[in-house]
């Protein structure tokens, strides 16, 4: 479920106002910036956008990034983008990298759906000029190559028709591939990157039945073989993403300094979608409310933004 | 006699010659039709028990003459994504020699005509078209394959000259190497041609050529369906007027006539082109199959 707290029918002109009134003259009314655009879904910031647009002839998103900065800004340059555009966005920046960060290509390409996924190959064609997985093959070598552009370039099966003799047979592919440490065996990466979800969550389930213990306990080894521990990533996303994104969620925060960039992406593209069981699963893990220590660890507006996005009543 | 070369003549040709075969046969009696038999030694032999039999191989061929105007008439009915969705299926299940038509699905559509294909593939076979693909085929085609039809390249006329110089090196050096290991499973070879731009392998092309003096087709004569990738991704129009030279010959085999059919259905620019198919056709092709085509070209338009 959603923490975003959104009113039924806001007015996206009396939004783009008020956005506008925040951001002209000396100063910014960042509190202003947080009541509008922290209460708006996707579909009510795209009105504002384009309302902003036509009374000021002026992209607010523009508007925005010149007016706030650091991690306040970039927490809000996300969320105003359409979810696709967002997506790309992430990607882009994740693969850019000097070391790039394979685990954000693995979430976006085996936490959304086929449709999502084709939204944002589509979106990030039209803002990079170049496919999203040109970009993947040419940022990266050898198996995680062969990984990466295999699971972005996917359009899977989105129904729930199962063959259990086919899930039979690939756990028992996947079985030998690890026992053997062949890992980066072609069967691997074909079972993973082609099959639907549900084939794949049977093959899973099939594999912990047979074996007595989950296939992500059976792949966790050196964090040193990168691309084993692409394929665990992989795994855990099919296999319960929201587990997952708690995970995400409890390592940027735990320990001395805070990722803020893990904590901005998983609070901003979950807030619509299932940042509501995600904080449940967080608090029973922690003995903590994910909010207390969100607050701890973040301050000022950006922490105002992400308590907002994380369901608080104003 | 008159009636036998007809009869000849309406079997002859890529289709049949339903008219003539109408006036021959419709009023024929017993003892014509024997005389016809007789005569028909291409079609008959004489049978040690006293009858006239006919060759058990032009049986299936006549099937297959029989049946071309249908399969024109439902492949050009079908919505081209369903049509697409068939062929590759198809293709797939009839095995290695006809991999090639899936290469030409996958490089010849724009990227949403070949996003169209999967999706109606979700639709007709409850999978994806990758998924089946790479569990079907086991051999050194499988990487090339999944990865075409997976592609939804970039559009857009922006090309990276200096990288399009590279990978035309990358490229030459993957052919170099052949008897170490096979062009079609060299990985890079493979990023290149499945996720680059049509006009950036545009670009790689002209960049071989300059490099190697030779074309990366022609290098790549031996190589299958990485030839046929190249072709179709860098030159369609030699590949499309490739197939259909193979089809409108005399002794074309079945899959080129077959051919015939799947690329002037599914490529309209084709039928835009003066001149050349109507006159081949005219010769070669016959009966409703000849009109079909024939009506296919003229229009121009899918």
């Amino acid at each position: 479920m959603a923490t975003l707290i959104a009113p039924d029918h806001p007015s996206a002109v009396e939004d783009a106002e008020a956005l506008q009134k925040a951001c002209k003259g000396w100063g910014t009314d960042e509190k202003a910036i947080i009541s509008v655009l922290g209460h708006r879904n996707a579909a009510q910031r795209k009105q504002i956008r384009l309302a902003y647009e036509e009374l000021y002839q002026e992209d607010l998103i523009k508007r925005l990034e010149s007016e706030l900065s650091g991690d306040f800004e970039k927490a809000v340059y996300r969320w105003v983008l359409d979810p696709a555009d967002r997506d790309a966005v992430l990607a882009n920046v994740a693969i850019k990298k000097i070391s790039p960060d394979h685990h954000v290509v693995i979430e976006i390409s085996c936490t959304r759906s086929p449709e999502e996924l084709l939204a944002v190959r589509r979106a990030y064609q039209a803002r990079y000029k170049h496919s999203l997985e040109e970009d993947v093959a040419a940022h990266t070598k050898g198996d995680i190559r062969k990984l990466l552009v295999a699971l972005v370039s996917a359009f899977r099966y989105d129904g729930e028709e199962i063959n259990t003799r086919l899930a039979n047979s690939e756990a028992n592919i996947l079985h030998d591939a690890i026992k053997d440490k062949a890992f980066n065996h072609e069967e691997v990466v074909r079972i993973l990157s082609t099959r639907s979800k549900m084939q794949l969550m049977a093959t899973f389930n099939r594999y912990r039945d047979d074996q007595g213990t989950t296939i992500t306990k059976k792949l966790l080894g050196e964090s040193g073989d990168e691309f084993l521990v692409a394929l665990r990533t992989a795994v855990r996303c099919f296999n319960d993403p929201k587990k997952y994104f708690e995970k995400v969620l409890r390592n940027s925060i735990k320990g001395i300094g805070t990722d803020e960039d893990a904590l901005t992406r998983v609070i901003v593209t979950r807030a619509e979608k299932d940042l509501k069981e995600i904080k449940d699963l967080y608090h029973k893990r922690n003995s903590m409310p994910l909010e207390q220590v969100v607050a701890k660890d973040t301050s000022g507006d950006y922490k105002a933004f992400l308590l907002t996005l994380l369901g608080k009543e104003d | 006699m008159a009636d036998l070369e007809a009869l000849i003549k309406a079997f002859s040709g890529i289709g049949v010659d339903e008219n003539s075969l109408i006036s021959i046969l419709a009023n024929s009696n017993h003892e014509h039709k024997k005389s016809l038999r007789k005569g028909y030694s291409k079609f008959f032999i004489e049978d040690e028990n006293g009858f006239e039999r006919l060759h058990q191989s032009t049986i299936k061929n006549l099937k297959l003459e029989f049946k071309r105007f249908r399969d024109a008439v439902v492949l050009s009915l079908l919505h081209p994504w369903e049509r697409d969705a068939r062929l590759i299926e198809k293709a797939m299940k009839k095995g290695p020699r006809h991999y090639s038509v899936i290469v030409e699905i996958a490089c010849t559509r724009s990227s949403n005509e070949l996003l169209g294909a999967r999706k109606a593939y979700h639709s007709l076979f409850d999978h994806s078209i990758e998924e089946d693909l790479a569990s079907h085929i086991k051999g050194s085609e499988r990487k090339l394959l999944v990865a075409l039809v997976s592609a939804y390249r970039y559009e857009g006329p922006k090309v990276n000259d200096d990288v399009a110089k590279s990978e035309a090196e990358i490229l030459s050096n993957a052919i170099k190497n052949a008897d170490k290991r096979k062009p079609i499973e060299d990985e890079d070879a493979i990023m290149i041609l499945s996720t680059r731009s049509k006009p950036h392998l545009q670009a790689v092309y002209e960049h071989y050529n300059k490099i190697c003096g030779k074309t990366i087709t022609e290098d790549l004569e031996a190589e299958g369906i990485l030839k046929d990738t190249v072709e179709c991704l860098c030159t369609p129009a030699t590949y499309f007027t490739r197939v259909l030279d193979a089809a409108l010959t005399v002794d074309a085999d079945e899959e080129s006539k077959k051919a015939l059919t799947r690329v002037i259905v599914t490529q309209k620019e084709l039928r835009e082109k003066e001149g050349y198919v109507p006159n081949k056709i005219q010769g070669i092709l016959t009966g409703s199959y000849k009109d079909f085509i024939l009506g296919l070209v003229a229009r121009g338009e899918n």
